[in-house]
C-alpha cells in the first residue's frame, strides 16, 4: 500500500500558525489509517517509525503494514486492537503546524471526544461511504456542534468501494444536510476519499473528475482560523499574583502585577478594566512581558498587568473591560457531559473549576438528557450516567464571572470534580447569563 | 486593523507559561525538573517568562545517574547560578550507597535507578508536583499522556485512568502523598524546540554541536568511547565528527555523524532527517513498551 511516487520535499520554512483539529468516526471506519495516510503522505513519518510498523506487521498484522499502529501507543491497545485514549500527533506542512488529537470510536466515546475536541478549531467526521450516515454520525456531528468547534469536515471514506459515485457522494452529503441546520455549526466541508489507498487525503485523485473541491490537507492548510478566538469582551482571569518582595531593588520593590493569560478580548496601557468580584473600577498602568512592555495584548496572550489603584487581587479574581460584560450569578444553567461511573444526582456536591478558580457547588436540578441521535431534550431525568450529555441547574458557593460558552470558550466553561477521589467527573458549558455586572454610582457591583 | 495572530511558537509559548503558572496557582510546593538538556532550556526560559520580574517559585531538580556528559552537568550548573535558582541534585551513586536504590545482578544502565532516587526526592522535600519537558511527539505512550499527569502515592502512572482534561482547566487536586507531573512542553515538536532556542538565542550545551569523539560500534550504532563500558576486542572504535540529538547517559545515547555547527544548522539537519530523535537511544529501543514500562514505575 506504500508508494513513494507523490510528494514534496519536507517541511524547511517556520509553519505560520497552529490548526487543532480532532478525528471521529465509530470503531472500523478507519480513522488511525486517515491520520497514517497524512503523516505518511506529507513526510511527516520517520524511517524507525516505519520500521516499527513492519515489525509488528510481521508480528501481529500476518505481514500486513497497519497504519492504525502509529497512533495506538499503548501495548494493551496494540494487544487487544482497540483505543484507549486521546492520543496527539503532530505534524507540520511549509503552511501550518497540525495538532491531531485521536479519540477512539467505541464505548466512552463521549467523554474523549470531549477531552480531544475542547479546543479543536475543527473536526472531521469519518463516514463509511458504503454505509452512509448512521447514528455514531450523528452522534459525533451534534457533540462538535455542542463544543461550538468552528469547522466541520466530513470526510466520506473507502469511497473506492462504491466505485467512486458521485450519487452516492451527493446520497450522503444529502443525509447529512437534512440535519445540519438544527445544530450551531457553520463551516462544513464534504470531502470523498481513500485513506487507505491515499486518494484526495494529500493529493488529489483521478477517481474523482466530479470533486472540484481541495484534498483533505489542502482544506486543513487553508482552512480560515484567525477569527477563532473571542477578541470582543476583554476577560483577564488572574492566575498568579506577581510581587517580587525584593527589597534591595527599588524598581522592584514596589512591583506589584497580575499574571495570567488573556481569555478575550483586547487590552492597552490606559484602558479601564473592573476587578471582579471586588466590583472596583481601575486603569491598567503597563502590560509587562519579560521581552519589555507592550502597547496592547490581545487573547490568547499571557502577560502581566500593572494596574494604577493598588487593589487587592488574587487568584480567581477577573479583571474585564467595559465594552462588553460578563454575567454574575451563583444560579448557574448549563450543558454538561457527564464522564464518570458514579453517576450524577440532583443534590451531589462538586468542586467546579472556572478559569482560575475553584467553587464549591451543588445539583439543584438536572433539568433534561439530550438524546444525541434525534437531538431531543428527554426532560426530568432521575440522574445521568457515563457519556451522558444534559442540561442541569448549579447552585455555587459564591457568584461565577463568567460568559455564555457560545461567547467565549474559555470563560464559558467549567469542570466539575468529585472531593474525596479528585476524579474530574464532568465538563460543563454554560448558558448565557440572565444577568450581566451592573454599573452602579460608578461603580460595579455584582 | 492590526491583526491579532500568533504564530505556532507564540502559541506553544503562551500555553506553556499559562501552564507554569497553574501549577504556581495549584501546588504548594512544586520543583522544575531540570537537566541541562535542550527541553529543560526551554522549560527554564517559560518559567522566567512565566515568574519574572519574581524570583522563580520552584528549585531546580536534577537526578544524576553518575553517568551524565560531564559537559552537561557543567552546563546545568552555571545555568542555574546564571538564574539565580535554587539546584537540588540527588544522585544514583548515593542512593544505592543508603541503599534506596538497588542495582540487578550486572546491570549498569542507571535508567532504571532513577526511579526510587526520583521518587526518594519528592519525598525528601514533599514535593507535590513536578514540572518536566517531556513531550508528546518524543514516543508512543508521552503521546497518551495528560498536561497534569496525576501518579499515586507509589509514583505510577495508570494510563488507562486518566483525568480527562478539557479547554484550558487543570485538575491539580490531590490527596496526601499523591504527586502531579506537569510538561508544559506536551504539544512541542523537536523541531520547535530548536526553533524557540534560536528566537530567544538560548545558550545550549557544546555536545549539541559537531565535535570530534572516540566511538564504538555497539548495537547497530555509534555510543560515546568510555571507562564505564570499555570497547570490547570485537568492536569497532573510530574517531568520528558528531554531535548528540538527543541526551541521556554516556553508555545509552547514540551519536550522529554530523557536520552541525551552530542553531540554524541542527535545524536544517532536523527538517532533513528521516529518523526521530529517539532512534537514538538505546533505553528506548529495548522493546516497544519500555517507555510505557518506565512510566508506570514512576519514571518522569
Amino acid at each position: 500500500m506504500f508508494t513513494d511516487d507523490t510528494l514534496s520535499a519536507p517541511p524547511v520554512a517556520i509553519p505560520v500558525d497552529i490548526l487543532r483539529f480532532n478525528t471521529c468516526g465509530s470503531v472500523d471506519d478507519g480513522k488511525s489509517t486517515l491520520i497514517g495516510r497524512l503523516l505518511y503522505d506529507s513526510k511527516s513519518l520517520m524511517e524507525d517509525q516505519l520500521e516499527a510498523l513492519e515489525r509488528s506487521a510481521d508480528i501481529t498484522g500476518g505481514g500486513q503494514i497497519n497504519l492504525a499502529n502509529l497512533t495506538d501507543g499503548l501495548r494493551a491497545e496494540r494487544e487487544q486492537g482497540i483505543t484507549i485514549d486521546v492520543a496527539y500527533r503532530y505534524f507540520a506542512t511549509p503552511r501550518r503546524k497540525f495538532i491531531i488529537a485521536d479519540t477512539p470510536g467505541h464505548v466512552q466515546y463521549t467523554r474523549n471526544m470531549v477531552t480531544g475536541a475542547s479546543l479543536s478549531n475543527l473536526s472531521i467526521i469519518l463516514v463509511d461511504a458504503r454505509t452512509g450516515v448512521i447514528e455514531q454520525s450523528r452522534r459525533h456531528t451534534a457533540l462538535a456542534s455542542l463544543l461550538r468547534i468552528p469547522h466541520l469536515v466530513v470526510a466520506i471514506n473507502k469511497m473506492d468501494l462504491v466505485g467512486w459515485s458521485e450519487a452516492r457522494f451527493l446520497e450522503i452529503r444529502a443525509q447529512f444536510e437534512e440535519f445540519l441546520p438544527r445544530l450551531a455549526i457553520k463551516d462544513v466541508k464534504f470531502i470523498p476519499l481513500s485513506a487507505l489507498n491515499g486518494d484526495n487525503v494529500v493529493t488529489p485523485s483521478a477517481a474523482t473528475p466530479w470533486y472540484a473541491g481541495p484534498t483533505l490537507l489542502g482544506h486543513l492548510e487553508s482552512v480560515h482560523i484567525a477569527s477563532d478566538w473571542n477578541l470582543s469582551g476583554f476577560r483577564f482571569p488572574v492566575q498568579w499574583v506577581n510581587r517580587p518582595h525584593n527589597p534591595t531593588n527599588p524598581a522592584l520593590h514596589d512591583f506589584r502585577g497580575f499574571s495570567g493569560q488573556i481569555a478575550g478580548g483586547i487590552v492597552r496601557p490606559g484602558q479601564k478594566v473592573v476587578a471582579l468580584p471586588a466590583g472596583i473600577a481601575t486603569r491598567v498602568k503597563q502590560i509587562w512581558t519579560y521581552d519589555g512592555p507592550v502597547s496592547e495584548a490581545f487573547c490568547p496572550q499571557s502577560v502581566t498587568l500593572v494596574l494604577e489603584h493598588d487593589i487587592d487581587l488574587s487568584r480567581g479574581s477577573m479583571l474585564i473591560g467595559l465594552d462588553d460584560l460578563p454575567g454574575a450569578s451563583s444560579d448557574l444553567h448549563a450543558e454538561i457531559c457527564w464522564m464518570h461511573p458514579r453517576p450524577l444526582r440532583p443534590g451531589k456536591k462538586y468542586f467546579l473549576k472556572h478559569t482560575t478558580q475553584t467553587v464549591q457547588v451543588a445539583v439543584t436540578e438536572i433539568t433534561h438528557r439530550l438524546n444525541l441521535s434525534t437531538f431531543d431534550p428527554e426532560p426530568g431525568p432521575a440522574e445521568l450516567v457515563v457519556n451522558d450529555l444534559g442540561q442541569v441547574r448549579l447552585r455555587a458557593a459564591r457568584p461565577l464571572v463568567f460568559d455564555s460558552y457560545a461567547d467565549n470558550r474559555l470563560t464559558g466553561s467549567f469542570i466539575l470534580i468529585e472531593p474525596g477521589t479528585n476524579a474530574t467527573v464532568a465538563a460543563g458549558m454554560l448558558h448565557p447569563p440572565r444577568e450581566v455586572v451592573k454599573a452602579e454610582n460608578g461603580d460595579y457591583v455584582i | 486593523m492590526p491583526s491579532y495572530h500568533l504564530d505556532h511558537l507564540q502559541h506553544l509559548e503562551t500555553e506553556a507559561i499559562h501552564l507554569m503558572r497553574e501549577v504556581a496557582g495549584e501546588f504548594e510546593r512544586p520543583a522544575l525538573l531540570f537537566s541541562g538538556g535542550k527541553d529543560s532550556l526551554c522549560l527554564l526560559r517559560l518559567a522566567e517568562k512565566a515568574f519574572r520580574p519574581s524570583e522563580l517559585p520552584t528549585p531546580l531538580l536534577n537526578i544524576d545517574t553518575g553517568h551524565h556528559f560531564p559537559e552537561l552537568n557543567e552546563f546545568r550548573d552555571r545555568r542555574a547560578q546564571q538564574l539565580g535558582a535554587k539546584l537540588i541534585v540527588r544522585t544514583v551513586e548515593d542512593a544505592i550507597a543508603r541503599g534506596i536504590a538497588a542495582p540487578a545482578p550486572g546491570e549498569i544502565s542507571r535508567n532504571r535507578l532513577q526511579i526510587p532516587v526520583l521518587l526518594a526526592a519528592i519525598e525528601e522535600f514533599r514535593f507535590d508536583c513536578c514540572i518536566g519537558g517531556a513531550r508528546r511527539d518524543e514516543e508512543k505512550a508521552r503521546a497518551k499522556e495528560r498536561f497534569f499527569s496525576f501518579r499515586d502515592s507509589f509514583g505510577q502512572w495508570d494510563p488507562k485512568n486518566q483525568r480527562p482534561e478539557i479547554w484550558n482547566l487543570y485538575n491539580g487536586r490531590l490527596n496526601p502523598g499523591e504527586n502531579m507531573r506537569v510538561f508544559p512542553l506536551s504539544n512541542w515538536t523537536e523541531m520547535d524546540v530548536w526553533e524557540y532556542i534560536r528566537r530567544e538565542r538560548l545558550e545550549v550545551p557544546s555536545i549539541y554541536f559537531s565535535h570530534h569523539r572516540r566511538a564504538v560500534r555497539r548495537g547497530g550504532q555509534w555510543l560515546p568511547a568510555n571507562h564505564l563500558v570499555p570497547p570490547r576486542p570485537h568492536e569497532e572504535v573510530r574517531e568520528l565528527t558528531v554531535r548528540v540529538r538527543t541526551i541521556g547517559d554516556i553508555i545509552s545515547t547514540g551519536l550522529v555523524e554530523s557536520p552541525a555547527e551552530d542553531v540554524d544548522d541542527i535545524i536544517a539537519e532536523i527538517a532533513a532527517a528521516r529518523v526521530t530523535e529517539r532512534g537514538s537511544r538505546a533505553d528506548d529501543r529495548a522493546s516497544e513498551a519500555a517507555m510505557e514500562d518506565r512510566k508506570k514505575a514512576g519514571y518522569f
